[in-house]
């Protein structure tokens, strides 16, 4: 009795218009309508209709890829909550990192998110390991190859800006030293190789205050403007990019003709 | 509208919104480029130069200005405290009469020529003259390396 009327609450659910509105394939039964059903969601079709038996073995893909982008979707979360928190100012910065570990509810969610930042670098290593190892840059897979070159570039920079924001002496001393390697960049740093011939007369184009590291630093020296700038660059630019170049990576995977199968 | 008088429009349209296009990248470019820096200014006076105990290095500028002054019985030079490694801030050892960075472990003698670690170049110096009203003038924009040999220049060194 209870069974029966059960069944009839999850049927007149199905038969209502709001969920026919969301769902419009039914209940699937057929294939036809299993794979009408991934097709016609937008968060499952960037996955495979289908999965060879290879595809879902643990020893050939160490989920390295599924768990990179896991981690992403951990820190995205976790980031938007620090922000409610975190002020990026020479003021500020500091005291709202300490409170985050001191004041904050639960005072954990600045740990989840240091310690997802460097379980998601080395997730992507491994990937890239794996890939490597498996021979998937191959073509056709070529081109995904060099999108994961540049995602693993991204998650490498995402990286390099939040070192910066906790603004503690080791924070500060990191972005001094890896900044000034741009001083060097070809051309566009003003100690770089070539910086010296974009000279009219006797003013060069390059200088310490036109350089590519002082559109990085918004300045001399690391200081205000760097810790703001890098904090957009880690919060909005660098994710946007991201999220772009993985929507590209995973529909790209599957036009590629999928995981790659063991030889 | 005649066949070439539509291509010419078009072409016109085209390189107007190539133009626009361009226009608008270059401002975003210009952009990230400050117009002022609220960063402490580039030359400043750091009194008389008797004010400066002999063959001692004067650190009283360190935090603010990122200068150590040093006085010789033949004058004064201010020396960056801008590690040539990667650019930390050594500290200057008076015990050990050196000067030496905590990141990598260079060390430099009181000139500022390095004798340790990685570092590939001495410290560089600083424009140094006297002010009209007879005080130090210390300029940074202005600076003196010594493996192209321009310590040997006037202003590099403030004889008094």
């Amino acid at each position: 009795m209870a069974d029966k009327k059960k069944t009839g609450l999850l049927a007149s659910i199905g038969d209502s218009q709001i969920w026919k509105s969301i769902f419009r394939t039914g209940v699937p039964v057929t294939r036809r309508q299993r794979m009408m059903g991934v097709l016609n969601s937008v968060f499952l079709h960037l996955h495979p209709v289908r999965l060879p038996k290879h595809a879902v073995k643990l020893k050939y893909t160490w989920c390295m890829g599924g768990l990179s982008f896991f981690l992403f979707l951990v820190l995205t979360i976790s980031g938007i909550l620090l922000m409610f928190y975190y002020r990026p100012t020479v003021e500020y910065a500091y005291t709202d990192i300490m409170d985050l570990s001191e004041q904050v509810p639960l005072g954990i969610m600045r740990e989840i998110h240091r310690w997802g930042a460097h379980a998601m670098v080395i997730a992507v290593w491994l990937h890239m390991f794996r890939v490597f190892m498996t021979g998937s840059y191959k073509p056709p897979r070529e081109f995904n190859w060099a999108v994961g070159v540049i995602m693993l570039f991204l998650t490498l920079l995402l990286s390099f800006t939040g070192y910066l924001l906790p603004w503690d002496q080791l924070a500060i001393w990191a972005i001094t030293v890896g900044a000034n390697m741009a001083r060097a960049t070809p051309f566009l740093g003003h100690e770089g190789p070539g910086a010296s011939l974009l000279a009219i007369g006797d003013i060069n184009l390059v200088s310490m205050t036109s350089d590519i590291r002082f559109a990085l630093l918004g300045g001399r020296f690391v200081g205000e403007g760097a810790l703001l700038r890098f904090y957009v660059l880690h919060c909005v630019g660098l994710p946007f990019i991201i999220a772009i170049l993985m929507a590209v990576h995973f529909w790209r995977v599957r036009k590629d003709g999928g995981i790659s199968t063991p030889v | 509208m005649k066949r070439r008088k539509f291509i010419t429009w078009l072409s016109v349209g085209w390189l107007a919104f190539a133009g626009a296009t361009g226009g608008f990248f270059t401002m975003i470019i210009r952009f990230l480029f400050p117009n002022v820096l609220f960063e402490p200014p580039q030359s400043f006076k750091v009194g008389f130069p008797s004010d400066f105990q002999l063959n001692q290095v004067d650190e009283r500028f360190k935090q603010s200005q990122a200068v150590w002054l040093v006085r010789t019985a033949e004058g004064m030079y201010a020396l960056s405290t801008v590690c040539t490694h990667l650019g930390c801030t050594p500290n200057w050892l008076i015990t050990d009469n050196k000067f030496k960075c905590p990141c990598h472990g260079s060390g430099f003698r009181k000139s500022g020529i390095n004798f340790e670690g990685p570092a590939p170049r001495p410290l560089e110096r600083y424009r140094i003259v006297l002010a009209e009203d007879g005080q130090v003038l210390v300029d940074k924009s202005v600076k003196f390396q010594y493996e192209k040999g321009q310590w040997d220049s006037p202003e590099a060194f403030l004889t008094t």
